[in-house]
């Protein structure tokens, strides 16, 4: 067994049947919870909205993680600067959809081309390329500060201003809309990882790049796509806290934080906990505002912050994460 | 003009010579045993020849061209599959995806059904079949080695590179292992590159063995050659050899 002693990292499975327990009992509290309060009902369906914008740009973060073993702290500037882009297009005329998908694109295209350009030059180095994301935030708060001010923008409301009601729950068309984008867009993205050649591929190439390559994967190409879809999927989360936060060079960065303490609740490595831990989020940060009388909105950040500090703490590989076991 | 053939390779980290003006030539067909103790450079000359490192000097020539100018993802297109010592699986995919990524290359324009079918075949061959669903994390290592193997067999490589495969087997897995790579040479029509420490398994199944110590070559010729030479018996401290033959 001499080749097993030398192994670096074992992997063991990620699920674990206490948090599927424990996951189970929060869904059952949130559905009981609604059937017997309209505001309890509406708070969790506005929480699931933001929870749902966390955990696309928390899947964002995973995704480039996974891959690089990097954290992207750029990933909110660029959603944030791809949204004015989306904003540009609407300016020049472009439909709101329309704009929103030809974003969708060049997001893409920006995410590979930064990987090429200035990521992967120092990809040997974890710490570099980390310090890389910070330069890129603050490059990239410059130029849109430079380009479309810090004022407040404001682009055409995708889902219009609409309230639905069931019952005496009411729910706006706004919160609907941002949940189905989102959910919808992590579906598509996770189809694509479980199900195509390239999905294969590109997790091959985050896993074991030297054997991936040496399986005809090419790892580099594979991780430029990587850092594509993550900036879809971060562009996905800024168009859809626009509606919301209104244009403005700061308005991904609280949401960053959030992100953060969402991927790191579902273990950083886990595509399934980063949403799940998204939506969590959303949903906590809103039920206690409602309920708890002392939570102001100024302890928003605070509290997420509490729940990363205690996931680190008590269980510091996440609801989702896989327990790594060094061996030497 | 041989199959594979190392030229007067030549590698260096830092102070360490890995390689050390070593030359070899496999012939197609033939399986190659490449011995010698802990740290002679056998695991660094795979790593040569599927080009994740790169020789300060010398050449590693494949079927009259020389592999120096191809990245490592076009290394299995030409032909040359590798097992790993440690095992080098996709830990959190199951048996049969990490089998799919090694079809990778050579199904661009198959159907998935074939593909998979495909892939549960030589899962099938190399007797872990059943296996298929399982995620590769948690398997024994005997089992993880044969998946390995199954990927790399999928590719449908000509030259098969084997670091160690007897890592981790008993003594009757062993013996089975011996028989299996003669197998698989014949029918797959492989030429088989094998690094062992098994000194037994590598005198029994290898054409031609290779032996280094400190990046050099001290003996290459045939087994039963290479048991009697005393440059050998001393690299390994007299004794193995006659202990473990």
């Amino acid at each position: 067994m001499l080749g097993l002693a030398k192994r670096k990292t074992a992997v063991s499975t990620g699920l674990s049947v206490p948090v599927l327990l424990l996951l189970l009992a929060g869904a059952i509290f949130l559905v009981i919870g609604s059937l017997s309060s309209s505001i309890f009902a509406q708070q969790t369906v506005a929480g699931l909205a933001q929870g749902a914008i966390f955990g696309s740009l928390a899947l964002a973060l995973v995704l480039i993680y996974r891959a690089t073993e990097v954290i992207n702290f750029a990933q909110g500037e660029l959603a944030m600067a791809t949204t004015y882009i989306a904003y540009q297009l609407t300016l020049w005329g472009v439909s709101y959809w329309l704009a929103f998908f030809l974003t969708l694109v060049i997001a893409f295209a920006l995410g590979v081309v930064i990987q090429v350009v200035v990521i992967r030059p120092v990809q040997h180095s974890v710490i570099a390329v980390v310090i890389i994301t910070v330069g890129l935030f603050i490059l990239i708060d410059g130029l849109v500060t430079w380009k479309w001010g810090a004022d407040l923008k404001f682009m055409p409301a995708p889902f219009g201003n609409a309230v639905y009601h069931a019952g005496s729950v009411a729910f706006s068309r706004q919160d609907l809309g941002t949940l189905i984008v989102t959910i919808f867009s992590v579906i598509l993205l996770w189809l694509l990882f479980q199900f195509t050649k390239l999905g294969l591929a590109m997790r091959a190439a985050a896993l074991r790049p030297a054997a991936a390559s040496l399986v005809g994967v090419r790892v580099n190409r594979m991780l430029a796509l990587g850092w594509g879809l993550a900036a879809v999927l971060g562009a996905v989360s800024g168009l859809m806290t626009e509606p919301t936060q209104f244009l403005q060079p700061t308005m991904m960065q609280a949401i960053l934080l959030y992100a953060f303490a969402a991927a790191v609740l579902g273990g950083l490595e886990s595509p399934a906990g980063a949403v799940i831990g998204g939506l969590f989020i959303g949903v906590f940060l809103n039920l206690i505002g409602q309920y708890i009388g002392f939570a102001t909105p100024e302890l928003r950040l605070p509290m997420a912050f509490a729940v990363l500090l205690l996931v680190l703490l008590v269980k510091p590989n996440g609801l989702f994460g896989r327990r790594q076991v060094r061996r030497v | 003009m041989s199959f594979l053939s190392l030229q007067n390779a030549s590698l260096r980290f830092g102070g360490i010579v890995a390689l050390d003006d070593v030359s070899l030539e496999a012939e197609e067909g033939s399986i190659f045993g490449l011995i010698g103790p802990n740290g002679a450079g056998k695991t660094t000359a795979f790593n040569v020849i599927t080009r994740l490192y790169r020789l300060d000097a010398g050449d590693v020539v494949f079927e009259g061209k020389s592999l120096l100018h191809a990245p490592p993802s076009r290394i299995v297109k030409l032909g040359i599959a590798r097992t790993f010592q440690n095992v080098e699986l996709f830990p959190t995919m199951t048996v049969l995806e990490n089998v799919l990524v090694g079809a990778h290359t050579v199904s661009r324009f198959e159907s998935e059904r074939s593909v998979r079918a495909k892939a549960q075949k030589t899962l099938d061959y190399v007797g872990i079949g059943d296996v298929a669903r399982r995620p590769a994390a948690g398997l024994p290592f005997g089992t993880l080695k044969r998946v390995e193997l199954a990927r790399a067999l999928v590719s449908k490589p000509r030259l098969l590179l084997l670091d160690e495969p007897a890592g981790g087997l008993n003594h009757g897995e062993v013996d089975e292992l011996a028989t299996f790579i003669r197998t698989l040479r014949d029918d797959l029509k492989l030429t088989v590159l094998l690094v062992e420490h098994h000194m037994n398994l590598v005198m029994r199944v290898s054409d031609h063995v290779h032996v280094l110590n400190f990046g050099r070559t001290i003996a290459s010729g045939p087994p039963a050659e290479i048991q009697r030479d005393p440059k050998v018996i001393e690299a390994y401290l007299g004794g193995e050899l006659e202990e473990a033959s």
